[in-house]
């Protein structure tokens, strides 16, 4: 654990200073997911002999060593690595093995990482408490007993179980944000573009984006700088410089305008958590912020706007698994038989649903209706935002109404498990910037601030989320 | 709007989904509340409001008509359930 | 061939879908070259591994443009892709990229030359979209297997308005619009290898009746000539339907060219929900003025205007100009003929008659045969001087035709050198009014056609090398001494 318990900055210093080698931390981590991961769960699979053959290589400390050179990190399993499994928590893919790269992992490749194993989540990143993985749910390390929120349960957990130094995770609806708020890490839900998505595998392809979790802020840049960028096998990639965000990270945040949208101050916020809130906006005004009350008027629409677009997208992105070129096959009697029966045994309830619930939005006579009315109010939903923008430099909110909760507590209605994510979700259907911070506890349990931004204005969004990481001194660490 | 059962047959075929009758009856129930509550959009005026498909105006991402090679036939049916003289293969295929 | 006239009044819409020849796929890097070895032309991308996503390539969109504009479409400056869903073994994705609300082009039309009369053909849309896998299916019906190389390959789909009205309409539509995407460098336009495919919608309605009838779509034609008889096959069915109170269904049918007959794919029950939404992982376009005349540039003369040409600079027949122009290989072989100095009409009607005859008679394409233009015009020249007849020409063009050598290599080594040395004609004139002096007799008895089988006879001793005019005169001359 201590060798681990340190920043990316120190560690690459002492990697530098030939104090630690990178097997050294590499083993480190391998170690301490062994002897915690039986409780925590966070993997779908750990490929610990490929990382230490790795580490060993890095071991010769090159002079130009960047910050991520040998530091161990995680993967989220709907991130294609070559020749390692790729299941996006599904049975349908349980067998299937990456045929390629995705552009973020050859990234950290190039930067030196080495990734330990491919981290748990909601099937296709269907979910937002980790329990609808196709294979086994994922336990918050801060309390065995609830869940770490999802999809991008086990990144979270992982990066707060101190068994690596970063994760990466995706985020359509809030699976990075939600998942680091119930599990007190910082995680980044970067601008739509910013971060390739070529080799994720697509749940929404306009909403889906690639982002870190860290302990810090600090390591959040740091690796935010290694992925984000230009690739031109993403046609939705922008073809922008990238800022450098370390020198973003200032402190000083005398004169940002926060706005506070009344719409995410109403009712269902836990008491704890809006505690928690008005605790950090107290500590931001005395860092010199100046805080003000905006409103977001579609805030309202956007729970159901989301939950038509992006399972529209999902019905055909995921047609694709079909039991012909890869994955799981059940036979059948003829073609369209096989089809059913391994779609049906392949993807779980959850899926399914979504499938068909996207299936019906694009279906004939039904397409006016419902899809294309909700991407006009997302058009309404994005206006939101850039009204907002006009005066404001960030937005405030709760990352999640409430903290983690127990696990097996979320089967009943599944339009109150969909309105939990009401916090992320319009963030998402913006394509704007947002990162969930720590910023103290209700119960013993972790409850994370959310700072949006404009589009591309990551570096305003690390800037504010480090200097109130600093002001408000946020160190707890679960304990396993 | 809610949806019926046929509704929801029609949509698993179209899914190429096989649902047992209990699940049949349980998809209609749970995505008749949520487009219960997506109707909520019903109520909004969207009548001159442009659809959005991307949150970015990116426009004519184009890549040059260069030609390259990535995998072997052997790589490309290495992932297959089943395949056959270099082919893939699947159940007959009847039409529909 | 007896034509009664129809109480109907048929109306067909054609929608041929044509292979780019760009020489990678439309969203990935792999060669779409025509006959690798089966799913050796894939990659991630267009098997629709997990995770990957498609980028356009340029020089589909540009030839899509031209094709557009060749077809005097409008271009649509905001136009973007959608997905079609449907599941099927050899389509990767279980959805095809193409343009549902926003094709590429809109509004063209094209003319053609048809039974004496000129036409014009609406044209719908123009739209790009990838083609799909091959599947072959095994005889016992137990399995399918399926080829990716052809899954990407980018295609263009050209979609008529159902202003056709007769089967011939239809082939020459075709064959229009075959030769204008060759004169343009899209396509080869080989139906045989299916980079040219057209499947057909037929209704019939009462004459006068403004309504459509209820159309039935025909489905894998594989020749023009085929689409022809599938149509009239069709046309005589629906008639024959009406005529006997059947009532009519949306319906796609099969033409089964071994039986020549249609059969019922599938019916409207059974008809697709393609659920057509926007392609979220490709952006939209945006095409400005400047662009669309930078691709109208590159047009080159098209079938039209090089007709128009053939009969005002070189005097040449309706006919003539309409054949040849109807390949541009054809016309720039005629053209490049012409340019060695000899008769534009001469060199047309070898390269109509003897040149094509021979290509269709074999099955050969233009650049399959090794003969080229300069040796066509000085076997003409030849001819023009004196040096062979017509007839032995015919039979030197055979042997350049397949061994590709000069004529007057071949004139030299058979000894084809026309006889016009007179004396020794001379001496077979009279060998020829000694032995035959029923035909003299004829001849001075007032019958003219006499004097042809006296010449043929001369041909004849001669082995054909003998010079006809000069036969002729010779004749004459004793005759009528």
């Amino acid at each position: 654990m201590s060798l681990l318990n340190d920043s990316i900055r120190n560690l690459h210093k002492k990697i530098q200073d030939r104090e630690i080698k990178p097997s050294e931390l590499v083993s480190a981590s391998l170690e301490r997911i062994s002897a915690t991961d039986e409780k925590v769960r966070a993997y779908l699979s750990v490929h610990g002999e490929v990382a230490m053959e790795r580490a060993k290589q890095l071991d010769e400390i090159p002079a130009d060593a960047g910050l991520l050179y040998g530091i161990p990190g995680a993967i989220k399993d709907n991130l294609n690595t070559k020749g390692l499994p790729t299941t996006c928590g599904s049975k349908i893919l349980e067998t299937y093995t990456s045929a390629y790269d995705a552009t973020v992992v050859s990234k950290l490749n190039d930067a030196g990482v080495v990734s330990v194993g491919k981290t748990n989540m909601d099937e296709f990143a269907m979910g937002s408490t980790g329990e609808n993985s196709g294979f086994f749910p994922t336990h918050n390390p801060w309390d065995l007993s609830r869940v770490p929120g999802g999809s991008s349960s086990g990144s979270a957990a992982t990066v707060a179980a101190g068994q690596v130094l970063f994760s990466l995770g995706s985020d359509t609806g809030g699976s990075i944000r939600q998942p680091a708020s119930f599990c007190g890490v910082v995680g980044l839900k970067p601008t739509y573009g910013l971060v390739s998505r070529f080799g994720l595998v697509a749940y929404a392809s306009s909403f889906d984006q690639i982002g870190p979790f860290t302990q810090t802020v600090e390591d959040n840049a740091i690796v935010l700088q290694a992925i984000a960028g230009h690739d031109p096998l993403d046609s939705t990639s922008a073809n922008l410089s990238v800022p450098d965000y370390l020198a973003a990270l200032t402190g000083d945040i005398k004169g940002l305008r926060i706005g506070l949208p009344k719409e995410y101050f109403g009712e269902g916020m836990d008491a704890g958590v809006r505690e928690q809130i008005e605790k950090a906006i107290q500590t931001l005004e005395s860092l010199g912020a100046v805080v003000g009350e905006v409103t977001l008027p579609h805030t309202k629409y956007a729970v159901a706007t989301y939950y038509l677009l992006a399972p529209a997208e999902a019905s055909s992105n995921l047609a694709r698994f079909d039991g012909v070129r890869y994955g799981l096959r059940v036979e059948g009697e003829n073609l369209i038989d096989m089809y059913k029966r391994t779609r049906s045994e392949g993807f779980g309830e959850e899926v399914q649903t979504r499938i068909m619930l996207g299936t019906y939005a694009l279906s004939s006579g039904y397409y006016d209706a419902y899809y294309l009315r909700a991407q006009k109010v997302r058009t309404l939903i994005k206006q939101d935002f850039d009204a907002v923008f006009e005066n404001y430099d960030v937005i405030l909110s709760p990352t999640a109404p409430t903290p983690a909760f127990a696990l097996g507590s979320n089967v009943g209605d599944p339009v109150t498990m969909y309105l939990n994510d009401i916090y992320t979700i319009p963030v998402n259907l913006a394509g704007v910037p947002a990162i969930s911070v720590p910023c103290g506890l209700t119960n013993g349990l972790p409850v994370g601030v959310q700072f949006i931004g404009k589009h591309f204005d990551e570096s305003t969004l690390l800037r504010v989320a480090h200097a109130f990481e600093q002001a408000a001194g946020f160190s707890a660490r679960a304990s396993l | 709007m809610s949806i019926t059962l046929q509704e929801v047959e029609h949509i698993a075929h179209l899914s190429r989904l096989a649902l047992s009758d209990e699940q049949k009856a349980k998809m209609t129930e749970t995505l008749g509340k949520i487009l219960n509550f997506a109707n909520e959009l019903q109520e909004l005026d969207v009548e001159n409001v442009a659809p959005t498909t991307h949150s970015l105006p990116l426009k004519n991402v184009l890549r040059d008509d260069e030609p390259r090679t990535w995998l072997t036939q052997e790589e490309a049916l290495s992932h297959a359930p089943q395949s056959e003289n270099g082919h893939f293969k699947v159940p007959a295929v009847m039409e529909g | 061939m007896t034509t009664t006239v129809s109480k109907y009044e048929t109306i067909i819409g054609l929608e041929v879908h044509v292979e780019m020849n760009t020489r990678s796929k439309i969203f990935c890097g792999c060669s779409a070259e025509f006959g690798a070895p089966p799913n050796t032309n894939v990659c991630p991308i267009c098997l629709g591994h997990p995770g990957v996503l498609p980028v356009l390539n340029r020089e589909v969109l540009d030839k899509a443009m031209k094709a557009s504009l060749a077809l005097n479409c409008t271009i649509t400056k905001d136009s973007k892709f959608d997905r079609k869903n449907y599941f099927y073994p050899d389509s990767p994705d279980a959805y095809q990229i193409s343009q549902y609300d926003k094709p590429i082009g809109q509004n063209g039309w094209i003319e053609i030359e048809v039974d004496g009369y000129t036409k014009r053909i609406g044209i719908n849309r123009v739209h790009m979209e990838e083609d799909a896998g091959k599947s072959t299916h095994a005889e016992d019906g137990s399995s399918t297997l399926v080829d990716l190389n052809r899954a990407g390959v980018p295609l263009i789909e050209i979609v008529s308005e159902p202003d056709i009205r007769t089967p011939n309409e239809a082939k020459a539509y075709l064959e229009k619009l075959k030769a204008i995407m060759q004169y343009c460098e899209i396509s080869d336009c080989k139906m045989e290898e299916g980079s040219l495919r057209c499947d057909a919608n037929i209704s019939l309605r009462p004459w006068g009746q403004e309504k459509f009838g209820t159309k039935r779509e025909l489905k894998n034609m594989n020749s023009f000539n085929n689409v022809k008889k599938a149509l009239e096959y069709e046309q005589a069915e629906q008639e024959s339907m009406i005529e006997s109170g059947v009532a009519i269904e949306q319906a796609t049918l099969r033409w089964d060219d071994a039986a020549s007959k249609t059969h019922v794919m599938r019916t409207k029950e059974d008809a697709h929900d393609y659920r057509y939404f926007p392609e979220p992982d490709l952006v939209e376009l945006e095409i400005d003025d400047a662009w669309i005349e930078s691709v109208r540039a590159t047009i080159p003369e098209l079938p039209a205007e090089r007709k128009a040409r053939y009969q005002q600079e070189f005097g040449l027949p309706s006919h003539d100009a309409d054949v040849l122009t109807a390949s541009k290989r054809v016309a720039d072989f005629f053209e490049a003929t012409v340019q060695t100095g000899v008769e534009a009409k001469s060199a047309s009607n070898w390269i109509m008659g003897d040149f094509l005859g021979y290509l269709n008679a074999n099955g050969l394409e233009i650049e399959e045969v090794p003969l080229q233009p300069g040796q066509l015009g000085a076997m003409i020249k030849m001819i023009d001087v004196g040096e062979i007849s017509t007839k032995i020409a015919k039979e030197v063009f055979k042997e350049m035709l397949q061994s590709g050598k000069d004529p007057q290599a071949i004139v030299k080594e058979k000894g084809l050198v026309q006889i016009s040395d007179e004396g020794e004609l001379l001496k077979i004139v009279d060998d020829v009014i000694a032995n035959n002096p029923k035909s003299v007799e004829d001849y001075k008895a007032g019958k003219e056609k006499a004097l042809g089988a006296l010449v043929g006879q001369a041909m004849k001793a001669t082995k054909g090398k003998g010079n006809p005019g000069l036969l002729n005169k010779l004749f004459l001359d004793r005759l009528n001494a």
